[in-house]
């Protein structure tokens, strides 16, 4: 989707070959296939299965969250309290360890601190009708503050044996569960948006809340599901986080959220809302994660990673807006 | 009248302030002695400095997050400034960082206002970029208190009266800001631009170039708060002021600063940082664990938000506050 139609429904799902080829997701494409032969001659440890797989897991759990951000920033919202929801769903599960919860147990709770958290977001923006912006920016501070409150300096550990499949078991070969659960998700979410009523008023929603309501559609309803799906999607990567890191800390995923949005907005994915695509989305994922593995195989520091991920969503959003004006001379 | 100044939202905030301080003072009466008092005054005079900032950019219909990386990047860079050069006076080094930082909110000034990126995007950006850097000028080494020069540290703790210079600088950018938002054309074209940005450009106001003088007064408030930081605590690394961005956001909606811009007055927003730092530095005297700090915030600024939204929806957009006011 080009830049220019943040305010175009499509009407229809199917693009002429010629326009898909132009599209954002095919250039996105692009940078990743470039991303990936760049790595193979920058490391000689890039290319092997065993490393590769490690590689997914830079960006399946925040791509989780992302693929619920993009349908949420779509309809013109945004949640910058997700790595704060991994950080009391983690703490949840941690304080249910030491009460002797099995693993069933573990990812209920996990499932339900997300589903809470993400009610709450949605109740304030929706019954109270606040921004969505400040809203989250109080609850990502509340969040993990409680987090704060209930460890301390502490950490939680013992989680067991079986919980640690989540984030470290592998389902086939090299084929970790992380990444069928990232690839099962992509599919549903993808789905979601791009097939159903539900994502069509998604769109809607972004493009013009006032006309949405007025065709008929639950606008209310609508985004506090997105905010509970947010949550849920929040839950699920504390879940997949704490099972692979096997502790609790409470700055557990701190800057996650500019992470995750900067997933989505690089997956082309318009911040105003109104536009973006699931498969944009999932390119954008393995860009980043292979940047940030490709950097990391060449031993650069992770604050210096943050500068080219704070660049990269600045760049995203700057070159084309940059380019059109040069051509245009405005 | 009389209801109208009752009913303002520095009166109420002042009053809950007020009531804290009796709250505490009936257990713990030191805590309002004067000298505390002042302490708690200079305490929280880089949150009031950096509220301001903050206040006069969300009164465009922006954010500026990039407010704490801003700060933490001048003050490492003057601390680094002062080891290589411990002859430097320090009035030249505070122009330094206030030149720094105005430098830094004129970039993010810049990209909101010719490339219309969304605000919360461009600084959350150059916030992680901004952290980036100190990193890199710096290799992520701590600058410690034996190696700043003794007038750098000096300046924020001497004494005027008996208030220290910090406090001093607090209270002469509050009458500054007081006096720019009031009496100046550019006070007006802020609340105008965020009050309505159309009616704003028929008015003739360039609204993209007032929102880029807002960031950059934002960004040289952060810079200057830099250099007081650095040398009050005599320590300069990576992580300093982390997350003090959303202090700063939260003093401003505290204070009756509305995100959705055009409404807000500077002694709110100050005394919107005054109540957390009332709270901040009860806490240890009435025995709460610190980590309860970053709850009672995002607490606090749900709560006031939420107030927000309900005092405006009663009455109608106001684009002129203190036009209404005078009417």
């Amino acid at each position: 989707m080009s830049t220019s139609s943040t305010h175009h429904i499509p009407d229809t799902l199917v693009s002429p070959l010629a326009k898909r080829l132009k599209s954002w997701e095919s250039l996105l494409l692009v940078v990743a296939v470039a991303i990936f032969i760049a790595n193979c001659f920058a490391s000689p440890y890039f290319l092997n299965a065993w490393n590769l797989s490690d590689a997914t897991f830079n960006f399946t759990e925040k791509a989780m969250i992302a693929f619920a951000m993009a349908l949420l920033i779509i309809a013109g919202d945004i949640d910058l309290s997700v790595a704060s929801i991994i950080a009391l769903a983690s703490t949840a599960m941690g304080a249910a360890v030491q009460a002797g919860v099995g693993t069933p147990g573990l990812v209920a709770i996990g499932l339900a601190t997300g589903l809470a958290a993400g009610a709450f977001n949605g109740v304030l923006v929706t019954r109270l009708a606040l921004p969505s912006i400040v809203v989250t920016i109080g609850t990502m501070s509340l969040f993990r503050g409680i987090a704060y409150i209930v460890l301390g300096d502490q950490a939680y550990r013992g989680y067991p044996e079986s919980f640690a499949f989540f984030g470290q078991g592998y389902v086939f070969w090299v084929i970790s569960f992380e990444f069928v659960l990232f690839a099962v998700l992509a599919v549903i979410y993808g789905v979601l948006l791009h097939k159903t009523n539900f994502g069509r008023s998604v769109y809607a929603i972004g493009n013009n809340p006032t006309g949405a309501l007025f065709s008929g559609i639950r606008v209310q309803r609508v985004r506090f599901v997105l905010f509970l799906l947010t949550g849920l999607m929040s839950g699920v990567a504390a879940i997949c986080l704490t099972s692979r890191l096997g502790s609790t800390r409470p700055s557990i995923g701190f800057g996650w959220e500019l992470e995750v949005v900067t997933m989505v907005v690089l997956g082309g994915v318009s911040i105003l809302g109104g536009s973006g695509s699931i498969p944009g989305v999932v390119i954008a994922a393995f860009v980043m994660g292979m940047v940030t593995f490709g950097l990391g195989l060449l031993n650069v520091p992770g604050i210096v990673m943050s500068i080219v991920i704070g660049a990269l969503l600045i760049g995203v959003i700057a070159l084309p807006r940059l380019w059109s004006k040069l051509r245009w001379g405005a | 009248m009389l209801k109208r100044i009752l009913t303002a939202r520095e009166t109420i905030l002042a009053a809950a302030i007020l009531a804290l301080l009796v709250l505490i003072a009936v257990r713990f009466p030191a805590f309002v002695a004067p000298s505390n008092l002042i302490a708690v005054f200079n305490d929280t005079s880089p949150l009031m400095l950096l509220a301001l900032g903050q206040m006069i950019v969300i009164l465009t219909k922006c954010i500026d997050l990039s407010v704490a990386a801003n700060l933490a990047l001048t003050g490492m860079c003057v601390a680094m400034l002062n080891i290589m050069m411990p002859g430097l006076p320090v009035a030249v080094i505070i122009v330094i960082a206030v030149a720094l930082g105005t430098l830094m909110g004129m970039i993010n000034g810049l990209l909101v206002w010719k490339l219309d990126i969304p605000p919360i995007v461009v600084t959350l950006g150059t916030m992680t970029i901004f952290r980036g850097i100190i990193f890199l000028i710096s290799n992520g080494k701590w600058v410690n208190a034996h190696e700043m020069s003794p007038a750098f540290k000096a300046f924020p703790r001497a004494e005027l009266l008996g208030l220290p210079m910090m406090s001093w600088v607090a209270i002469l950018v509050i009458l500054a800001f007081f006096v720019l938002m009031t009496r100046t054309s550019l006070g007006r074209a802020v609340y105008a631009v965020g009050g309505n940005p159309h009616a704003a450009v028929y008015t003739g106001i360039d609204v993209g170039r007032t929102k880029f003088t807002a960031y950059t007064i934002s960004g040289a408030l952060a810079g200057l708060t830099g250099y007081l930081w650095v040398s009050r605590y005599a320590v300069a690394y990576v992580d300093i002021a982390g997350g003090f961005e959303l202090d700063t956001v939260a003093a401003a909606v505290i204070g009756g600063v509305s995100i959705a811009g055009g409404v807000g007055s500077v002694f709110g927003a100050v005394l919107g940082a005054l109540f957390l730092g009332v709270i901040k530095n009860a806490l240890p005297v009435v025995n709460i664990s610190p980590f309860w700090q970053l709850a009672i915030s995002g607490s606090a600024i749900i709560v006031a938000v939420a107030f927000n939204a309900q005092a405006n929806r009663t009455k109608g957009r106001v684009i002129l506050k203190q036009a209404e006011a005078a009417a």
